[in-house]
């Protein structure tokens, strides 16, 4: 039964609530990142790394510290700011021993350290109540959704290029329809399973 | 008043903690960069515009530093900070792989007209009827819709006349090569001076009709060439780019003088 919760929970956040495609949140690197299939790859890979940790911190900090002090308006600006030095502690870290991997996170990572689909986690876990391990399959399910939408979506604009598309659409516009068209689709998972 | 006093200690301690637990880890774990690395990053523009294919100046300075790029490919340093660069290299001074636009055609006026065109003054609009007003298939139309693309101003362009590039100003975007519709407007390498200034594919005779200064084929270019570096296909001369020392030979033989001396890039 608990299994199957987590599974719910994951496949919601992957498909059903899908970060992009259905709440609309972190659009400004899906758009920005995903003229190539490479390069959302490595922001995808950033997006899991940074929510993962955020989600890891914030929760604690929320349950154990800001609660208890009865400060819970605070936590906008305390996730900010733990999130955000927290990457960079990571990021300092990471080019000293991990040199392979900060070269393939490459600038996405200090880019994303306080996205809004990473500040969107942080406090969905707590508006939804979930416990620690809740939250981090949450997490996972919005990463990985995050990594469906953007990768599909780069996939299809990557064929754009070549596509004839009149002058008037060319660019972002022709871009944004896409992605509307993308999250049309996806909603018709709504309803899939009764799941939030 | 407990909240406010609780809230102000969370937050000032958190952020102090923090701030000085950064600076601390930043100083004991810093990597230290590449000294020639460090001193590329100084030079370079700093706009990260990615027009060198790296994602921003400071990769351009990492890939120069360890010797996988080549220096030049920056086109918005002047041509002194790229000699700069390769002085901190170490290497010779670098010729640059800067490239111009080139128009190549030289008719203009002196290509005769097939009929009088009153439209609309944009090129792409007159190529649609049967080609232009020009008699030669191949030929600039001269209405300067290049002249109007181009974002830095390195076209200037008076009516009736083929459009002139200025190759200082000229960034080789080739914003211009995609809008003509004759398709005669190419990047080269600022290195080779002289351009065979013709596209027309017609048969010498025609083009000794219709233009005066269009190549009619005659072959002579190509035999005095010393570095073997001109072709003839389609009764068109054509230069290969590759091994031209500029030495001029082509245009001073040239009968219909279709070969132009290009204004020196000033490096």
């Amino acid at each position: 039964m608990n299994f199957l919760n987590l599974f719910s929970i994951f496949l919601g956040a992957l498909l059903i609530n899908n970060i992009i495609l259905m709440r609309f949140i972190g659009l400004c690197s899906f758009f920005g990142v995903s003229d190539r299939l490479k390069n959302s790859f490595g922001m995808s890979a950033a997006v899991f790394f940074v929510m993962t940790l955020a989600t890891i911190v914030s929760w604690p900090v929320y349950q154990f510290v800001l609660k208890p002090l009865n400060v819970e308006f605070l936590r906008t600006v305390s996730f900010i700011l733990i999130i955000a030095s927290l990457v960079q502690l990571v990021e300092i870290f990471m080019k000293k021993y991990f040199k392979h991997l900060y070269r393939a996170l490459g600038i996405y990572l200090p880019l994303i350290t306080t996205n809004c689909a990473i500040l969107a986690v942080a406090f969905l876990n707590i508006d939804y109540k979930y416990t620690i391990l809740e939250a981090i399959v949450y997490t996972w399910g919005v990463a990985a959704g995050y990594t469906l939408a953007i990768i599909l979506f780069a996939s299809v604009r990557e064929r754009l290029v070549l596509a004839p598309i009149p002058k008037f659409i060319e660019g972002y516009p022709v871009v944004l329809f896409t992605a509307a068209m993308m999250s049309i689709a996806f909603m018709g998972f709504t309803g899939l399973f009764g799941i939030r | 008043m407990e909240t406010l006093i609780n809230g102000i200690v969370f937050l000032g301690g958190a952020g102090l903690l923090f701030g000085l637990g950064l600076s601390y880890v930043a100083r004991k774990f810093a990597t230290p960069l590449n000294p020639i690395e460090e001193s590329l990053i100084k030079i370079l523009p700093g706009a990260n515009c990615g027009a060198c294919g790296f994602p921003g100046c400071g990769a351009y300075a990492e890939s120069l530093a360890v010797g996988q790029s080549e220096p030049g490919r920056c086109p918005v340093i002047s041509p002194e900070v790229n000699k700069d660069i390769s002085k901190i290299l170490g290497k010779e001074i670098f010729e640059t792989g800067r490239k111009t636009a080139v128009i190549f055609c030289g008719g203009g006026l002196n290509c005769k007209d097939k009929f009088s065109y009153d439209g609309i003054y944009d090129c792409a609009i007159a190529s649609n009827y049967f080609g232009g007003e020009k008699e030669c298939e191949w030929g600039c139309l001269a209405f300067g819709t290049c002249s109007k693309v181009c974002a830095f101003g390195a076209i200037t362009w008076e009516k009736g006349k083929v459009p002139v590039i200025d190759i200082d100003k000229c960034t080789a975007c080739g914003l211009c090569v995609k809008a003509c519709p004759k398709k005669i407007i190419h990047l080269q390498k600022c290195q080779f001076n002289f351009h065979i200034m013709c596209s027309s594919r017609d048969k010498g005779a025609r083009v000794r009709q219709i233009c005066k200064p269009g190549c009619i084929g005659c072959g002579i270019c190509v035999k005095i060439c010393p570095k073997n570096d001109i072709m003839m296909e389609n009764n068109l001369a054509s230069m290969k780019y590759n091994v031209c020392d500029n030495c001029g030979f082509c245009e001073q033989k040239c009968p219909t003088k279709s070969i132009v001396k290009n204004k020196k890039f000033e490096s």
